[in-house]
C-alpha cells in the first residue's frame, strides 16, 4: 500500500468529514424546521447525529481505497471477521436504500436493464449494479473494493449479483453459505459454517495485508453484540403507549447496525438514541400526536413512500410499533459470544429471519403483536424481496385466525416506484382503515 | 319525500347510481359511461337516477360515495372503498352471503364478509388484467364476439379448449393460434373463461370461505363465468338482477347508517 492515500485518508477522517459531518447536521437542521407536520411529534434529536454519521461514512469511503482494504458487503454477512482486519466496508443494499429514499431508483435501474438485466432482479441489485456501470451516486463516488464478501442467509440474489460485481471489478469474492434452517441447526452445520470462517482468516490475512488479531476480533464482537442489544432495547421502547418513536424513524436510524456494525461508533450512537427515547417515555411524548391505534410493519420498507405513509398514517391516529425488519438486526446478532466466537457467530448469522423457517416467522410475528399490542398488520409484498415476500399470505390468514389481527397486503417494491400504484395501494390501505375502526 | 340517500360508484367504466329511501327501499338507479370526467359522469348518474325516481337532486339528504373515482365526487358527505360497499350491497341482497366476488373492468377482489356485512378480509388483484373484465374485453375484440354474447356462447360448448397461459397478451397470442388451428369458438370462449375463473379461485382460496357467495361487478352478468365458478366452489353462487350497482348500493347503505 502507498503511502499517499494513507496521508490523505488520515487527513479527511480528522479534518475533512469532521467540516462535512457539520454541514449535514446544518442541514438537516433547515429541513426539519420547515418540513414539520401537526400530526407528528416533536422531531427526534438524535437525526441531527445519524446524519452526521452516515455522511462521514460515506464521504471517508472515497478516500479509503488505497489507504484500507475495502470490503462490499451484503447485509447479512459475518463483517466482524472483516473488521478485524481493519476493512473499510461498503453496504450496496444501504445505499440502494439511500438512492431509493431520494427516488433514484428507476433511474439507475434502468441503467442495468439497458445492459440486460431483467426488471424482475432485485431492485437494489440493479441499483447497484447501475452505479458500478455509471458511477452515478448520490454519495459523490463509492471506494472501488479489494474484496466481495457476501452470505446467502438473506437470499440467492446476492450471490449471482456478487458473481457479477466480481467479474465487474475482476476481484475476488468471498462466500459465506449458511444451511437453510428448516426445523434446527445441527451440529455439522455450525461445523461446515466454522470451517468457512477458518478457511477465511488466511485469504483475508492475504488480501488485507494485515495479521489476523484475535483481540481485536473479540472486542468487534464484543461491540457488535452490545449495539445489537442497544438496537433492541431502542426498539423495546415502542412498546410504551403512546410510542415514542415511528416504525419509519427505526427505518432510518437502522442504518448504522446494518452499516456500521462492531465499530465503537453505533454502539455509542444507539446508548444516545436509547436516553433520548427513555427520556420521551418518562415524559409521555410520543411520535404522533394522536397515537389510538398501533400497527405491525412486515417486510423491507418502501424506501420512496416514508414520507407520505408516516404522514399518512399519523394523520388517522395510527403508528407503527414494530416490524420484523427492523427487529432483524435486534433478533440473533445478540447470539454473539467472545468466549466461543467463531461457533457463536456461525448461530447469529445462520438464524436470521430470512434463513429460518416459516414457522419461526410465524412465531415472531405472534409474538410481536402481542408484546407490542399491536392492533393491525400492514405486509408489504416486495417485488424484490422474493425470499421476503413468499409465505406471506398463509402468515396473514393464520395471524388473523389465531390473534384476529387484521391486515392487508400492499403490492410494491422497495425503491422501484414503476412496480407501485398509487391509486391502488391508497384504496387498499383505505379498506383497512375502514376495518379497523370496525373493530373498535 | 323526505329522508332518500344517494349513493354512487365512479369505476373505470362506468358510474352507477342508486337512489334509496329511509326504508331500505331502492327508488331508482342508473349506470352511465365514466367517459373522461369522473365529475360530470357522477353529476349525470345521479340527475337521471334521481329523474327516475321523480326526485329533485337538491332535496338529498346524503350522499355517499364509493369505486377508484370517489375523490371526484365533491358533493359528497363522506367516501367508501368499494371493498366496503360491494360487502354491504351483497349482504343487503343476500343476507347469507359470506364472500363476496367482485370481477370488475380493471381489477377483482374476493371479500370475507362478516353477518353483520362488515369487511373481514380481503384479497384483490389489481396489478394485472388476468382475471378481471379487461381480459373478456380484450378476448372479445379479438374474437369479434360482443362482450355481452360471450356467456351464452360458452354454454352451448361441447368442448373446451386449453388457454395456459395466465398473462393477459400471452393468452391472447394463444387464441389467435386457436382460432388459426380452426378451434370451434365456442370452446374458445370457454376455454378463456376457466382462465378467468382459475386465477379468481386462487385468491378465494386464501380466505377460506365455507358459506354463501355472492357475486358481483360486470363480469356476473356472464353465465358462462358464473357456471364455471359454481362448479370450482361446489355450490350455487348469488347473483344479482344488476350485479353493476351493488357498489353503488352498498354506498347508500352506508349513506342511511350516517345519518
Ligand atoms: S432485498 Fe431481498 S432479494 Fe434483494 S438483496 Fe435483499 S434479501 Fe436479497
Amino acid at each position: 500500500m502507498s503511502i499517499a492515500p494513507e496521508i490523505r485518508y488520515r487527513f479527511m477522517k480528522d479534518i475533512g468529514a469532521p467540516l462535512v459531518m457539520g454541514m449535514a447536521g446544518l442541514k438537516g437542521k433547515r429541513k426539519a424546521a420547515i418540513k414539520r407536520d401537526i400530526p407528528l411529534g416533536p422531531p427526534l434529536k438524535c437525526s441531527k447525529r445519524l446524519k452526521e454519521i452516515m455522511t462521514r461514512h460515506y464521504f471517508l469511503s472515497r478516500y479509503a481505497e488505497g489507504a484500507r482494504p475495502v470490503a462490499w458487503v451484503t447485509s447479512g454477512a459475518p463483517v466482524e471477521l472483516l473488521r478485524a482486519f481493519d476493512f473499510y466496508t461498503v453496504y450496496p443494499e444501504n445505499h440502494g436504500a439511500l438512492c431509493g429514499a431520494q427516488k433514484l431508483g428507476p433511474e439507475l435501474c434502468s441503467i442495468a436493464e439497458g445492459h440486460g438485466y431483467n426488471q424482475d432482479l432485485c431492485s437494489y441489485a440493479r441499483i447497484d449494479i447501475g452505479v458500478c456501470l455509471s458511477g452515478k451516486t448520490p454519495v459523490g463516488r463509492l471506494p472501488r473494493p479489494d474484496i466481495l464478501f457476501a452470505s446467502n442467509n438473506i437470499c440467492q440474489t446476492v450471490m449471482y449479483w456478487y458473481r457479477v460485481l466480481a467479474h465487474h471489478w475482476k476481484i475476488p469474492l468471498m462466500v459465506f453459505d449458511t444451511p437453510f434452517n428448516f426445523v434446527s441447526l445441527d451440529r455439522s452445520a455450525i461445523t461446515y459454517m466454522v470451517r468457512q470462517f477458518e478457511e477465511m482468516i488466511p485469504e483475508l490475512e492475504r488480501i488485507s495485508g494485515r495479521k489476523f488479531s484475535e483481540k481485536k476480533f473479540k472486542e468487534v464482537l464484543r461491540l457488535g453484540k452490545s449495539s445489537a442489544m442497544a438496537w433492541g432495547e431502542v426498539l423495546a421502547t415502542m412498546k410504551t403507549v403512546p410510542s415514542p418513536m415511528t416504525i419509519f424513524d427505526a427505518f432510518v436510524h437502522l442504518a448504522p447496525i446494518v452499516s456500521l456494525r462492531g465499530l465503537p461508533v453505533t454502539l455509542e450512537y444507539y446508548n444516545v438514541l436509547l436516553s433520548e427515547l427513555k427520556d420521551r417515555v418518562s415524559k409521555g411524548i410520543g411520535a404522533i400526536v394522536n397515537e389510538r391505534k398501533r400497527l405491525m410493519w412486515d417486510n423491507i420498507a418502501i424506501w420512496y413512500k416514508i414520507r407520505d405513509f408516516s404522514r399518512l398514517f399519523a394523520e388517522r391516529g395510527m403508528n407503527f410499533v414494530t416490524a420484523t425488519y427492523t427487529n432483524a438486526w435486534a433478533e440473533t446478532i445478540s447470539y454473539m459470544d467472545e468466549r466461543n466466537p467463531m461457533e457463536s457467530l456461525a448461530k447469529a448469522y445462520s438464524l436470521v429471519i430470512l434463513n429460518n423457517n416459516l414457522d419461526h416467522r410465524l412465531k415472531l410475528m405472534e409474538r410481536l403483536i402481542k408484546e407490542y399490542q399491536v392492533d393491525g398488520l400492514v405486509i408489504h409484498s416486495a417485488r424484490s424481496c422474493k425470499p421476503y415476500s413468499v409465505g406471506q399470505y398463509d402468515l396473514k390468514r393464520l395471524l388473523m385466525e389465531r390473534l384476529a389481527v387484521p391486515s392487508v397486503v400492499i403490492e410494491a417494491d422497495i425503491t422501484d416506484f414503476r412496480a407501485y400504484s398509487e391509486e391502488q395501494t391508497t384504496t387498499r390501505l383505505e379498506a383497512f382503515f375502514e376495518n379497523i375502526e370496525d373493530g373498535g | 319525500m323526505k329522508g332518500w340517500v344517494i349513493g354512487i360508484d365512479v369505476g373505470s367504466l362506468t358510474t352507477d347510481a342508486v337512489i334509496m329511501d329511509e326504508d331500505k327501499r331502492v327508488l331508482s338507479f342508473s349506470i352511465v359511461d365514466t367517459g373522461y370526467n369522473s365529475t360530470d359522469a357522477a353529476r349525470e348518474a345521479m340527475t337521471v337516477a334521481a329523474g327516475r325516481a321523480g326526485l329533485e337532486l337538491e332535496d338529498v339528504s346524503r350522499l355517499v360515495a364509493t369505486g377508484y373515482g370517489r375523490a371526484a365526487v365533491p358533493e359528497a358527505n363522506k367516501r367508501v372503498t368499494e371493498i366496503a360497499c360491494h360487502a354491504a350491497g351483497a349482504v343487503y341482497l343476500f343476507p347469507d352471503t359470506e364472500m363476496v366476488i367482485d370481477i370488475g373492468g380493471q381489477d377483482s377482489k374476493v371479500i370475507k364478509v362478516g353477518k353483520d356485512g362488515r369487511v373481514q378480509d380481503f384479497v384483490m388483484n389489481d396489478k394485472c388484467a388476468a382475471g378481471t373484465g379487461r381480459f373478456l374485453e380484450v378476448m372479445s375484440a379479438k374474437l369479434k364476439i360482443p362482450l355481452d354474447g360471450m356467456g351464452d356462447i360458452s354454454i352451448s360448448a361441447r368442448g373446451e379448449a386449453a388457454i395456459s397461459s395466465v398473462c393477459t397478451v400471452f393468452a391472447e397470442s394463444e387464441v389467435v393460434s386457436l382460432v388459426a388451428r380452426n378451434c370451434p369458438k365456442e370452446e374458445i370462449v370457454k376455454g378463456i373463461h376457466r382462465s378467468v375463473v382459475n386465477r379468481v379461485w386462487a385468491m378465494t382460496r386464501q380466505l377460506r370461505v365455507s358459506g354463501g357467495v355472492t357475486m358481483t361487478g360486470g363480469v356476473a352478468k356472464n353465465r358462462g363465468v358464473v357456471a364455471l365458478m359454481e362448479e370450482r366452489v361446489g355450490r350455487r353462487i348469488n347473483v344479482p338482477d344488476e350485479p353493476q350497482i351493488v357498489g353503488a348500493l352498498g354506498a347508500a347503505l352506508f349513506a342511511l347508517r350516517e345519518k
